[in-house]
């Protein structure tokens, strides 16, 4: 178990370095330049401001000196919001989303779980049709109509929640559940699809016919394998969901990390980004080690090293 | 007998949306004075801030975002499946050295991708498609560019899927005995592991196939997808969205895209559940 | 499994400390304003954008100010002198200024501010605003030192500065926000972290209490202020929100006092709210325009450009696009500017466009080559874009293709004209025509066109040195009518408005005016 772990450890370095470097050079290469506005800069202001943030040169040299930085644990500076650290960015940014993120991400599985389950053991008749229609319907509709939506109906008709904002808990339900809803749908699915699997197998029919009530047989004995699916597909769920969204923070106002991965491109600030995109990386890999490790636990018969 | 109904319904919306746009009296991008007109006998589904027939446009769109859905997803689905399999296979280190570009990736914001692609090959791709006989398909070479990188975005997850149920699968007592008689790992993994996980790679197409539409409308809403004046449901659904507010909205604009868009997505997803059944 | 149990409680307790953390407790500021996007910087050197320059304003005051219809005032000077050439002016700092942390402001604070905002190493945006200072551009460029800049300090209080030209609107100009002072001990003790809430000193009427990254700058009255008396709100938040659509559901909910921007605003809305008490439109100092690319074909030929111009109806798009009863642009500057009369401009006429056209050799649009109209991304932009796509159709049978880019890449191709047609927009620094006309002299940065009139550039330079204010009005008039009458290397379609939106009944000093300044100090809160 710890060798896995530490082979992981160790494997997830190279692919940080791959990330950071793929991700600094097609931000680099991409047309415009980070410190252009619809007033022109002058040549000299421009050539001046690329030699302060170390972006003359060839994009090897650029990516040098930034590697170099960080290996010193200095991710750099921000080069729209001028004099703020990437690190200081993410740092007052990031624990917002991720507690946003959690909470969204306890209702994509606290919905989405009992959805699918239920759906896949009414599967012969008109209630497992309608639960399945709904968890398709959950993640059909764009993030960008449904969370609007979400603010019209429930901040404006029915005045329950404030329509944005960050500060108050109460600010937390509608973000929350936009972000989390598409997800309910998803996880449906694949539990759904999963159980069905499952449920027509061998060592079920013999719980039927030793007795056990369909309750029991589906939660206690068919959930278990049928869940792996939606195990990995966790992994990169949580990394996404803890890193926001550029959707979600923009509507409701919320001071995320997740605009950044959009707006930072936008504005072609290369720190920024790879900065954030790290972070999500380093997400992404520790979530998938427990995935996987989750996995090796659910099903014995997978071995996490052959 | 009920997958010939679905079928049946799936064509209809698909003939509409190719025939339709033809027979109507409208055109896609006719901007006219009757703005923001509600459903009426003349514009059955209103119009849309230009004055363009809503109902036009829906179908037109229809043609877009089925075709910029299906071939994203079945770029997915090829390269997903197949590197799902080998890696799961193939196993040990070879996995995870397989596992970790797939992190890498997927690591990656896909709007850079999207932004780097289309700029550095947009105009190029219009030159080289004019010079051959193609030379038609080049004022969509930005559409193509953008099936392109929707389907290298989607595979990812599925390689993922696959890889974890090919683990699980290939050491069940029957491929253990494949092994034995002596076939071949190819045949192996096409004869005995692949129809093991069809089913779950169905089930994750018909999850594909909207999320690939879903991000092409976000793209669109980003300024990145589908260019004006042609129109998929993602563009709808992104002009629609910019016309929510708490005053006055255009209901129309925003409720009867998304209703073509849920309708589909619903009918694929019965239809994949259909197509499935027979296996059990 | 034991671990496994441990974890729900585990997860809940994080979430939960989480949540006091991230919901710290704090009372309402007395004022919310939304104030647009997360600001950039604090730098009065480094800011190039409106919503930084009102923050700025707040935080730091010049040797004049504006006030809230936008007139300037006195700021930290009481009065100013010219000489008689015009071309020296002397102003009189007020006594016992000091910076929120007690030191002296004197009138070197602001000689050494203004040499740092041109010091090349500052790479600041904005530092041409400063080249109407003799010896300015030389030092900037560093081909002179920085004692040959113009700017003398012979006392304390006194502060003298030598122009190039005579520029009457030169007093006025210092309100500007490159022309703000900065502490010089705190800038040069923690460089660019000078900015940051527990650094900030500042001589304005607000201090910087705290400034949370897309969230919101608080600001809190700064008691070392000369006039704390002038100031009436205690407490004020500006937010930082990106979309007009959450801008102005947070002021429907009340967790929003003032929307200062019409950005702010959905435009859809906006014939909605033209009745209610709490909309205040007012003109700008901003317009909307197509530039054309003059140095390759179909647009180097004069009488395509006209044709095109005079295609268009900017009435429809005014009326059901953008729908804030903004006035149609038949000139670059907005009316308004005082004592000046912008020229009438071209008037919308199909018939001569179809005849431009014909005798261009392209009749009824035939053979005219592929082009395409590019813009950036927004709703609005597109929304224009469609509209004028379909009116030259209309009109004059040519098809153009629509082109938007994304923010970057469409700046890019403004710079390396790689466009036919683009979009543009132009706000105006001071209320003066050289703001906007300056742009399309010969190989201005700004220019983006590629146009170059040798009368033009005369006409303006000779502006730019005569000392009779109404003759020089007179000269830049004429060259803006070469601009949007003969030449035509643009075409303005409208000028932008401004709508704050407050309740009148709670909210005072805020006054809809042509150089959009709002200042915050100027506010005030009416008793019910």
């Amino acid at each position: 178990m710890t060798t896995f772990i530490i082979r992981r450890l160790l494997s997830s370095i190279p692919v940080g370095a791959a990330v950071v470097v793929i991700c600094f050079t097609l931000v680099r290469i991409a047309p415009g330049s980070p410190f252009s506005s619809e007033r022109a800069l002058d040549p000299a202001t421009k050539h001046m401001l690329e030699a302060k943030y170390r972006l003359t040169g060839s994009i090897p040299t650029q990516l040098f000196c930034y590697l170099s930085q960080i290996a010193k644990g200095d991710l750099g500076e921000s080069l729209k919001y001028r004099g703020r650290s990437v690190v200081e960015i993410i740092g007052q940014s990031l624990p917002r989303s991720i507690l946003l993120g959690s909470i969204s991400f306890l209702i994509s599985l606290g919905l989405g779980i009992p959805l699918g389950a239920w759906s896949a053991a009414r599967n012969q008749d008109r209630a497992g049709s309608i639960l399945n229609g709904l968890a398709i319907l959950s993640l059909s509709i764009p993030t960008f109509i449904l969370a609007p939506t979400t603010v019209l109906l429930f901040s404006f008709y029915f005045h329950l929640f404030p329509p944005a904002g960050w500060g108050e808990p109460n600010q937390l339900v509608l973000p929350a559940f936009a972000l989390a809803l598409p997800f309910v749908g998803v996880c449906a699915r694949l539990v759904r699809s999963g159980l069905l699997e499952t449920l027509g197998s061998d060592f079920i029919r013999t719980g039927r016919s030793k007795g056990l009530s369909e309750p029991k047989l589906v939660l206690l004995h068919a959930l278990r394998p049928a869940i792996l699916p939606l195990v990995s597909y966790a992994g990169p769920l949580a990394a996404g969901i803890l890193t926001g969204s550029l959707l979600i923070e923009e509507t409701f106002a919320i001071p995320g990390v997740g605009q950044f991965f959009v707006s930072g491109v936008i504005n072609r600030d290369v720190f920024l980004v790879s900065g954030v995109v790290l972070v999500y990386c380093a997400f992404l890999l520790f979530f998938n080690l427990v995935a996987d490790w989750l996995t090796a636990l659910l099903d014995p018969r997978i071995r996490l090293h052959s | 007998m009920k997958i010939r109904i679905l079928l049946a319904i799936f064509f209809l919306i698909g003939g509409a949306a190719i025939v339709g746009p033809w027979i109507s009296p409208y055109g896609v991008s006719e901007v006219s004075s009757a703005r923001l007109l509600s459903p009426s006998f003349t514009h059955w589904l209103g119009t849309d801030l230009h004055g363009r027939d809503l109902l036009t446009r829906l179908l037109y769109g229809g043609r877009i975002s089925m075709l910029v859905g299906l071939v994203g997803a079945s770029v997915s689905l090829l390269v997903g499946v197949a590197y799902g399999l080998a890696a799961g296979y193939l196993g040990g280190s070879i996995d995870n050295a397989m596992m970790r570009l797939v992190d890498t990736l997927y690591a990656l914001p896909r709007i850079i991708l999207v932004i780097v692609l289309i700029s550095l090959f947009d105009l190029k791709l219009k030159g080289f498609l004019d010079a051959t006989p193609l030379a038609f398909l080049a004022p969509h070479a930005r559409l193509l560019l953008l099936f392109v990188a929707l389907g290298l975005v989607e595979w990812l997850t599925l390689a993922r899927i696959v890889r974890t149920q090919v683990l699980s699968i290939k050491e069940r007592p029957f491929v253990l005995s494949s092994r034995l008689i002596g076939q071949n790992t190819p045949t192996i993994l096409i004869r005995q592991i692949l129809p093991q996980v069809l089913p779950i790679v169905l089930t994750y197409l018909t999850l594909a196939l909207p999320a690939v539409i879903l991000e092409e409308s976000f793209l669109s809403f980003l300024g990145l997808g589908v260019q004006a004046p042609l129109a998929s449901w993602g563009t709808l659904l992104a002009d629609g969205a910019s016309l929510l507010n708490p005053i006055h909205t255009p209901w129309w604009c925003i409720v009867f895209p998304s209703i073509a868009l849920a309708s589909s997505l619903l009918l694929l997803n019965f239809i994949g559940d259909q197509l499935r059944k027979p296996q059990k | 499994m034991n671990f496994c149990r441990g974890i729900p409680g585990l997860t809940g307790l994080f979430l939960f400390s989480l949540l006091l953390g991230g919901c710290a407790n704090r009372p309402r500021a007395d004022l919310i304003i939304c104030n647009g996007a997360e600001p950039q910087t604090l730098d009065p050197a480094l800011v190039s954008g409106q919503l930084e320059g009102r923050l700025c304003s707040a935080l730091l005051e010049g040797l004049l100010r504006r006030d809230a219809r936008g007139k300037a005032v006195p700021g930290t000077a009481e009065k100013w002198t010219t000489s008689p050439d015009g071309k020296t002016y002397t102003f009189t700092l007020r006594p016992n200024l000091r910076w929120s942390n007690g030191d002296p402001l004197t009138s070197s604070d602001y000689q050494w501010s203004w040499i740092r905002a041109l010091h090349p190493g500052t790479a600041s945006p904005y530092s041409e605003i400063l080249y109407f200072i003799r010896g300015a551009e030389a030092y900037h460029l560093g081909k002179s030192p920085a004692d040959s800049v113009g700017i003398k300090t012979p006392d304390e209080r006194t502060l003298e500065v030598h122009l190039n030209h005579p520029t009457p609107f030169f007093p006025a100009l210092t309100a500007f926000t490159t022309y703000l002072p900065v502490h010089r001990a705190t800038v040069e003790k923690f460089k660019d972290g000078w900015t940051r809430p527990e650094n900030w000193v500042g001589n304005g009427p607000y201090r910087l209490l705290d400034w949370e990254i897309n969230d919101r700058v608080s600001l809190k009255k700064n008691p070392l202020y000369h006039t704390p008396n002038r100031v009436q709100i205690e407490r004020i938040d500006a937010l930082a929100v990106n979309r007009a659509s959450t801008a102005f559901n947070l002021y429907s909910s009340d967790q929003a006092d003032v929307l200062l921007d019409k950005g702010m605003i959905p435009s859809l809305i906006l014939p909605e709210l033209r009745g209610r008490s709490d909309f205040h439109p007012g003109p700008l100092l901003a317009t909307y325009f197509y530039r054309f690319n003059v140095t390759r074909p179909p647009f180097n030929d004069v009488r395509v450009r006209r044709a095109f111009a005079l295609a268009i109806d900017k009435e429809v798009i005014t009326d059901k696009i953008t729908r804030g009863n903004e006035p149609v642009a038949q000139s670059l500057t907005p009316r308004g500017v005082p004592e000046y009369l912008p020229p009438e401009g071209l008037q919308p006429d199909p018939e001569t466009a179809r005849g431009l056209l014909k005798s261009a050799g392209f009749p009824d649009g035939h053979g005219f080559p592929r082009v395409s109209l590019l813009y950036n991304k927004s709703e609005l932009n597109e929304q224009v874009a469609v509209e004028i796509q379909a009116q030259w159709k209309r009109v004059l049978g040519v098809e153009i293709e629509l082109r938007n880019q994304e923010w970057a890449t469409y700046l890019r191709s403004l710079d390396t004209l790689d466009f036919d047609i683009a979009r543009s927009s132009w706000v105006g620094d001071y209320d003066d025509p050289n703001t906007f006309l300056d742009c399309f002299v010969t190989n201005r940065g700004n220019n983006r066109t590629g146009w170059s009139n040798p009368e033009y550039d005369s006409l303006l330079s000779k502006a730019r040195s005569e000392p009779n204010p109404a003759r020089r009005l007179q000269l830049l008039q004429k060259a803006e009518t070469l601009l949007v009458t003969d030449a035509l290397p643009i075409i303005p379609i409208y000028h932008f408005v401004g709508c704050l939106m407050f309740d009148p009944n709670k909210w005072g000093g805020l006054y809809p005016n042509l150089l959009d300044e709002h200042p915050f100090s100027e506010i005030t809160k009416r008793t019910p």
